[in-house]
């Protein structure tokens, strides 16, 4: 009787009462039962809030990054804009810039500051007409593709269009091999 | 007075037997030869206890959020009494317990201690390792400045790599498509809470673990473990001739700890804090980041992975390496301990010892990336400019103002990226340099696009002059003879005009 009891594992021992065994087991039952559904329905708030960002479709914003006027063709110029929807707790974290080449004809390339091979942010130099990054080598044309280095592609692009002289830039997530700018 | 101390003690013995409990404890027999081979466990324990109570403290002082992290380390380095050396000790110590956890693993590495029946500790441990390198990396991010910025693009870039969740998994570590405030408040608490939380269990469970199986003795040459028969054999032996814990083996711990603390507070003293390094503003493109000692290697090896194989061995390697660790104890879990009878395995510590000093190495000096401002701070050496034409000095302007140099080395000053050109007009002949300056190719940017013709002759003008003294320049055989004909000098050669732009 009392074997039979250590195996239903509440560990129960010593005398129990004639159908102290089946009554015992069930409501060992019951209770691990209502644990296991207590805990589900506690834990789908408490790690729902942690995996949130996994399960939301993060949408982009058109950005104005100034007037078109700024961009004069021929150059290649950094934009600073604030990220849409930032939280107050971003503090300078809630910017980002890119850059914006300008070419004749009022057509724009507009790419991430985000280096294609693990994201630390370019740097434009003029007279190469190159971007550089510091981490690990990456280099890129003006017009973004790869030059060389360890970039598995070409600078992320932004998509771009004109408004009323402004130029308007489709951002706010940042960039990434699996995440278009 | 005395009578009384001791009533409270009796009192409080008889209701907690808590002297009890933690006499056998401290004073368990270790063997007679666990000498300052041993002390390395007890010192990562005591930098730990030392992050715990530190760390509490800068919690005190600290502003876990993004808008505000960066100025109160600047308030704590500048305004707290004594806050910069409590951010130092903090620092420097981490760095200590990470050698420390290190040095203590390749102890027990060499010395086959993680045989049997200690299969577990080693396990346990090797969890300790990756929760000391989380608490570290965690800790730099904690520092919220653009080291930290970038070093969370780093990992992000990594997660985004993962098939078809990656960019699901990358917004779960970020809190959002975004590195900014939710980012910090994440790490704060796998930094503060979650990380030490499961720190204190573990070390909890690694010290059980020694208590019940023993403090391994120095290896003996001809001594294999067999299970069958170690546990008894090993308890007959230390009772024998084993000493108890505290105070006799303690006291070597007490010495070296003592030793480390004293270096530690002192390197703190000395060198300061870590940082932190320029403000985390994204559209400060300046940035150099660079991550802190544990994870040089890591960087260097992202930046010399062959493209093709880089996202599998990203992915790939972290898992195989922890299993591997896992393993070790599962793999030879008998037999011999004395290095000197386990060749494979003490060459295998070398080697991995080897790769990761020589991956820091390259870490520190980071001869991939570009020196960004050498073209404005490194000059042509005196040396080439005292004897250069005045079409080979316009070529150096070309060189210097085309940013050559962030790249490219003379005679040891600006980057490493591609060769030194020191002597280049040694190796390469006119046609080659022509070649290999509009075309680019291995690893360098073609400048056809960019490069007037005459630039490009200036350039390689002076790229042939850029020899060692008494050296021809380089020629391919039968160049001399074509150009002795008239058909084409080997210098000032007139230069095919660029392709044009498409």
């Amino acid at each position: 009787m009392n074997d039979g009891c250590q195996g239903c594992g509440c560990g129960g021992a010593g005398a129990s009462p004639p159908g102290g065994e089946t009554r015992r087991g069930a409501l060992f039952k019951l209770g691990a039962g209502l644990m296991a559904v207590g805990g589900a329905v506690a834990s789908v708030p408490i790690f729902g809030a942690l995996v949130a960002p996994g399960f939301r479709r993060y949408g982009n914003s058109w950005l104005d990054i100034g007037g078109v006027a700024d961009y004069p063709a021929g150059e290649t110029r950094l934009a600073k804009f604030s990220i849409p929807g930032a939280s107050p707790n971003d503090g300078e974290t809630a910017t980002a810039a890119a850059w914006v080449r300008s070419m004749d004809g009022g057509k724009f390339q507009v790419f991430a500051v985000n280096c294609a091979h693990l994201g630390c942010p370019v740097k434009w130099f003029q007279q190469s007409r190159l971007f550089m990054c510091p981490c690990h080598g990456g280099v890129y044309y003006e017009d973004g593709s790869r030059a060389s280095g360890p970039p598995p592609r070409g600078l992320f692009e932004y998509e771009w269009k004109v408004e009323n002289g402004r130029l308007l830039i489709d951002a706010g997530r940042l960039p990434g091999l699996q995440e278009t700018a | 007075m005395l009578r009384g101390l001791k009533a409270i003690i009796g009192w409080t013995e008889d209701r907690s037997g808590m002297i009890g409990v933690v006499t056998p404890i401290i004073t368990h027999r270790v063997p007679r030869n666990a000498k300052w081979w041993y002390v390395f466990g007890s010192a990562t324990l005591m930098f730990f206890c030392i992050q715990l109570v530190s760390g509490t403290l800068l919690a005190t002082l600290y502003a876990p959020s993004a808008a505000d992290a960066y100025q109160s380390l600047v308030y704590i380095d500048t305004q707290v009494p004594m806050g910069w050396m409590l951010r130092a000790i903090h620092g420097w110590s981490s760095n200590a317990m990470v050698l420390m956890v290190v040095v203590h693993m390749l102890q027990v590495f060499l010395h086959g201690a993680f045989k049997f029946p200690r299969e577990l500790t080693w396990m346990v441990g090797v969890l300790l390792l990756f929760c000391t390198l989380a608490l570290a990396f965690t800790g730099q991010i904690m520092r919220w400045d653009q080291d930290a910025y970038w070093g969370l693009g780093i990992g992000a870039s990594i997660v985004d790599r993962v098939p078809v969740l990656g960019n699901q998994l990358r917004n779960i570590m970020l809190g959002g498509p975004y590195i900014g405030g939710a980012t910090l408040s994440r790490f704060f608490a796998l930094h503060v809470f979650v990380l030490p939380g499961l720190t204190i269990a573990l070390v909890g469970l690694h010290l059980w673990l020694i208590l019940r199986n023993g403090v391994s003795e120095m290896p003996k040459v001809g001594e294999p473990v067999v299970p069958a028969t170690y546990r008894r054999d090993f308890e007959a032996r230390t009772e024998r001739t084993g000493v108890p814990f505290f105070p006799d083996a303690a006291q070597r711990d007490m010495v070296f700890c003592g030793l480390a603390l004293i270096v530690v507070v002192g390197l703190a003293a000395l060198y300061g804090p870590f940082g932190p390094n320029g403000n985390p503003d994204p559209t400060v493109i300046d940035a150099n980041p660079r991550p802190d000692g544990a994870f040089l290697w890591i960087f260097a090896a992202l930046a010399l992975l062959p493209a093709q194989v880089e996202t599998f061995l990203l992915l790939a390697a972290p898992p195989v390496i922890v299993l591997l660790l896992l393993a070790i104890p599962l793999i030879s879990p008998r037999g011999e301990r004395a290095p000197t009878r386990r060749p494979v395995s003490v060459l295998a510590m070398l080697l991995v010892c080897t790769a990761l000093a020589a991956l820091t190495w390259l870490g520190v000096t980071s001869p991939w990336s570009p020196v960004m401002d050498a073209w404005t701070s490194v000059p042509t050496p005196v040396r080439l400019v005292e004897r250069l034409t005045p079409l080979q000095m316009q070529g150096a302007l070309v060189m210097q103002y085309q940013q050559c140099r962030n790249c490219h080395a003379i005679d040891g000053t600006g980057g490493m990226r591609g060769p030194d050109l020191g002597d280049v007009g040694s190796r390469l002949s006119w046609d080659q340099l022509v070649r290999q300056v509009q075309q680019g190719g291995g690893n360098m940017p073609a400048y056809g696009k960019t490069l007037s013709a005459a630039e490009t002759v200036a350039v390689v003008a002076f790229l042939q002059a850029c020899r060692t003294d008494g050296q021809p320049p380089a020629f391919i055989p039968g160049a001399l003879e074509r150009a002795a004909s008239g058909d084409l000098p080997p210098v000032a050669a007139p230069v095919a005009a660029p392709p044009a732009a498409p």
